[in-house]
């Protein structure tokens, strides 16, 4: 199991490796560094200068070391644009987008999962039916569109929900969260549901189809001829085995709600990492991308580490092997 | 004696979009306590129907369209879905096939006991695991307290196959339905199942119903027997008479396809009743391109020879964490002479497959010579030279289902290696060619624009045998060729195997675990274990004589259609 565990994190540091050099590229080749920075009546001796502070002169692998050294210790430079430092940013960004992807993965799950097995085991009822159409609709529309159409129903027809941003939040030691007000909360509603209904109908397919598969196996043929009732069949026997291969599918699914809410961060305007990463791009701001782009990879690389040890955990025929 | 369950009339059907298809016709049955019973049929015949009729099993579309069932007095084809649950496990459990899937991977072996204990007794949990390795002690699991708390997987199939057993007596049923219970064992792992059986249902007064494809099954366990075929019971009675003596004309041509341990055999009995075989096209062999495959250079002495061939597997991950190593081929030599049919027999794991794997190349040896017509195949460097020796030999897969392209039509997959090798000067030859190909292997031209999936089993291995052919092969291995086909099919296949081996002048390697099978095919026979060789013998001799201990206790566990008929004379099949 450690030793496991040991040979997973190795891999994990030489993804993250392979990242930093990307984004390390991006900095230092996409543009150069020192225009980006000093304005047009900087003179070139000055410009030369800067270049020589900001070591650009030195050898590419002592570049990539130093960025490596200054990004493990969480420095990734100013953003050209907000001249604030970037880790900063991120910091303040971070909770917004952290809270919104966290309610909007229990929301995909705790509806997806029943949802699922539920097709799966009233194949034919007219509620898994119009289960399954529904999710054709939730996969084929747009977030945008859905986002949109939300905010036209909700906010302005309706008039019950803020259309736009955080309302108001609370500092707890540097963490701002929505939670705990009533204009936060309701201002959460809509984007989560927009962010969800993606990978809620995308839960739906695969538990369902993954458990039709199970429900097909030997054992649960076993399991019948032994006259095990229903609910231990379903839940005990079958549904166990069907989280077993949608485990990794999930994990990464709620890797993307985080890397993509970009899209129902730009529609609600909500003051997460997403936001901040639209206006970087328009702005060319590369210390802020760079930065996101580790950021991610990071979620990303953690989420695979922990399905792969929940694994571990859940199939006993791992174990043995690992041995 | 009491009647325990009584199947009268019964019809199942199954709707199709091309109406519904019977799957079960009027069958009548009757399995008193005590008794093995002993359904046999080829696939298809509807003989797992009928068991999954019984449990209550079926599943859509199928449905009992006529007939009652009769549990122990009670009938139950009516009962609602909670009652019959109630029945199953407490008065009626089956067991399945294959104990490897059978199973729930995620649980302990006590788990899945106690909870199948205490769905249907009024027990504790810790009553309920005493009871659970007692069951266990019961079916032969030896140290039953430790293995309680292991996962499936880290059970033998034999062993897996005791849990299964063990599952479905938790209860106590009257009637125990076993569907193919050793189809998925070597042979003497199911020696020793089916003498579990056969104890469990004396010790208990139980009944069961045997449900399996194998007549050496049947001869071995059965008190009667009910053949059936194409959904119907044709015959049913005593298992010496129905065996040494049959009425109806299926179960003559059945018994006639079994291949025969006693006695060696020309040809199999053709058969009739059986899937129509298509007659085989004749080809004049002298002029037609297939025949114009003796311009190889000629070879004295072996055409094949292997001398000291090792491979080993390495597991375990490069970190060094618990290497491991398994010999799977360990020191084989042995000599195949041109226009021989040389057997390799053994029980899974033994190796037999590898050895072919490395004769084609698949698998490079460790250490070792490969000898075919003069070079030694180790030591071909470049593709070029190691094409011109492949071309010379083929090999036949034992899966038919998975060994075709089943996106490719019949004719491209025939014409592939034709293709690849260059062997035809234009697409009209190839045309030709594969056409004639078809036709020889007796499944006629019009095969040519199909895809594999409109064909059966054996239908499937003559596509496999057309495609070996396609190369002009001068030797071709057989991997397990008829294992996965039913015994009337197998014998077709044999057959054709065995009429193109003369017409064409082929040196074969046939690998199998089937014995009888083996004598029916070989000049000599090596029987391996653990990836070694212990003997080399000529076939009759082997058969005769086994001079290993270990090649008689095959022979001794080779299921026999030997038994003693009602009247007393020995009959042997």
């Amino acid at each position: 199991m450690v030793f496991f565990v040991l040979k997973r994190l190795a891999q994990s540091v030489l993804v993250m490796l392979v990242v930093a050099l990307i984004a390390f590229a991006l900095f230092r080749y996409v543009g150069d560094p020192v225009n980006n920075m000093v304005g047009q009546d900087t003179t070139l001796e000055q410009r030369e200068q800067l270049r020589d502070e900001l070591g650009l002169n030195d050898a590419v692998f002592v570049q990539f070391g130093r960025f490596i050294g200054n990004a493990v210790q969480g420095n990734f430079g100013q953003s050209y644009r907000l001249r604030e430092p970037v880790t900063d940013l991120l910091a303040q960004r971070f909770p917004a987008t952290f809270e919104l992807s966290v309610v909007s993965a229990i929301l995909a799950l705790a509806i997806g999962i029943p949802m699922g097995v539920y097709t799966a085991l009233n194949r034919r009822s007219i509620l898994s039916r119009s289960f399954m159409t529904l999710s054709l609709v939730g996969i084929s529309l747009p977030t945008f569109l859905i986002g949109i159409l939300l905010i036209l129903i909700f906010g302005v027809i309706l008039r019950w929900l803020p259309t736009f941003g955080r309302g108001d939040v609370v500092s707890i030691g540097g963490w701002t969260t929505g939670f705990l007000t009533k204009s936060g909360l309701e201002s959460l509603i809509m984007p989560a549901i927009t962010l969800a209904i993606f990978q809620m109908t995308l839960v739906v397919r695969l538990i369902r189809a993954e458990m039709l598969e199970v429900l097909r196996a030997d054992y649960v043929k076993f399991a019948r001829a032994r006259g095990l009732t229903s609910r231990t069949i379903n839940f005990s026997i079958a549904l166990k085995n069907t989280l077993v291969p949608v485990m990794t599918i999930i994990g990464l699914q709620i890797g993307s709600i985080i890397a993509f809410a970009i899209i129902t961060e730009s529609v609600f305007q909500w003051p997460g990492m997403g936001l901040l990463f639209i206006q970087a791009i328009q702005n060319v701001d590369i210390p802020v991308m760079a930065a996101y782009l580790l950021l991610i990879a990071f979620i990303f690389v953690v989420i695979n580490l922990v399905v792969d040890v929940l694994y571990f955990v859940v199939d006993p025929r791992l174990r043995v092997q690992g041995r | 004696m009491t009647i325990l369950l009584d199947i009268d009339g019964l019809q199942v059907e199954f709707a199709s979009r091309h109406g519904d298809v019977v799957a079960a016709k009027n069958v009548t049955l009757q399995l008193s306590a005590g008794e093995i019973l002993g359904v046999v049929g080829e696939s298809g015949a509807g003989k797992s129907t009928i068991g999954n009729a019984a449990m209550g099993l079926l599943e859509r579309p199928g449905r009992v369209a006529g007939g009652t069932v009769t549990l122990e007095g009670r009938r139950i084809d009516n009962l609602a879905d909670e009652e019959m649950r109630k029945l199953r496990g407490t008065r009626i459990s089956m067991i399945f096939q294959d104990p490897l899937t059978s199973l729930d991977p995620l649980r302990t072996i006590a788990e899945q006991l106690v909870t199948t204990i205490r769905t249907h007794l009024p027990l504790s949990e810790t009553e309920a695991r005493n009871r659970a390795r007692r069951l266990l002690e019961q079916v032969g699991i030896p140290d039953p307290a430790a293995r309680l708390d292991h996962y499936p997987h880290q059970f033998s199939g034999g062993m897996r196959q005791r849990v299964v057993i063990a599952l479905a007596l938790c209860a106590e049923p009257n009637v125990i339905i076993a569907d193919e219970p050793t189809t998925a064992l070597d042979v003497s792992i199911q020696a020793q199942i089916l003498d579990l059986l056969r104890s469990l249902v004396k010790d208990s007064g139980a009944g069961m119903l045997i449900i399996t494809h194998d007549m050496g099954v049947i001869a071995e366990i059965a008190d009667r027997v009910a053949v059936m075929y194409r959904g119907e019971v044709v015959e049913v009675g005593r298992t010496q008479k129905i065996l040494g003596n049959p009425d109806h004309a299926y179960t003559r041509s059945l018994i006639s396809a079994v291949p025969r341990s006693d006695v060696k055999l020309d040809r199999f009995p053709l058969v009739e009743h059986i899937e129509a075989a298509g007659a085989r096209g004749q080809l004049d062999l002298k002029t037609h391109w297939l025949g114009q495959t003796r311009n190889y250079e000629r070879v004295e002495g072996p055409l094949l020879s292997v001398r000291d061939l090792q491979l080993i597997f390495r597991t375990g991950s490069l970190f060094g964490g618990g290497q491991h190593e398994v010999r799977a081929v360990d020191g084989v030599s042995f000599d195949i002479n041109n226009g021989e049919t040389f057997g390799l027999v053994g029980e899974s794991g033994s190796g037999k497959s590898t050895v072919a794997r490395l004769i084609t190349g698949i698998y490079r040896p460790n250490a070792g010579q490969i000898q075919f017509a003069g070079a030694d195949l180790t030591k071909l460097a470049t593709r070029a030279e190691l094409n011109r020796y492949r071309r010379q030999m083929q090999m036949i897969f034992q899966d038919p289902y998975s060994s075709v392209n089943p996106r490719m039509k019949v004719r491209d997959i025939v014409a592939e290696p034709i293709r690849f090798h260059r062997l035809s000067n234009s697409r009209d030859e190839t045309r030709r060619i594969v056409d004639d190909l078809l036709d020889h292997v007796g499944l006629g031209k019009r095969a040519a624009s199909k895809y594999p999936h409109e064909f059966s089993g054996g239908q499937r291995q003559r596509i496999s045998i057309a495609r070996a052919l396609a190369t002009r092969p001068r030797f071709l291995i057989c991997d397990e060729p008829t294992s996965a086909l039913d015994v009337s099919i197998q014998a077709q296949v044999l057959n054709l195997l065995k009429d193109l081996q003369a017409e064409l002048g082929l040196t074969m390697l046939f690998i199998s675990h089937d014995l009888p099978v083996i004598r029916q095919m070989c000049d000599r026979v090596a029987v391996m274990r653990h990836g070694k060789i212990l003997e080399i013998a000529e076939s009759e001799t082997l058969f005769e004589r086994p001079q290993h201990d270990y090649t008689r206790h095959l022979l001794h566990l080779m299921p026999k259609m030997t038994t003693a008929s009602a009247e007393g004379s020995r009959v042997s099949l």
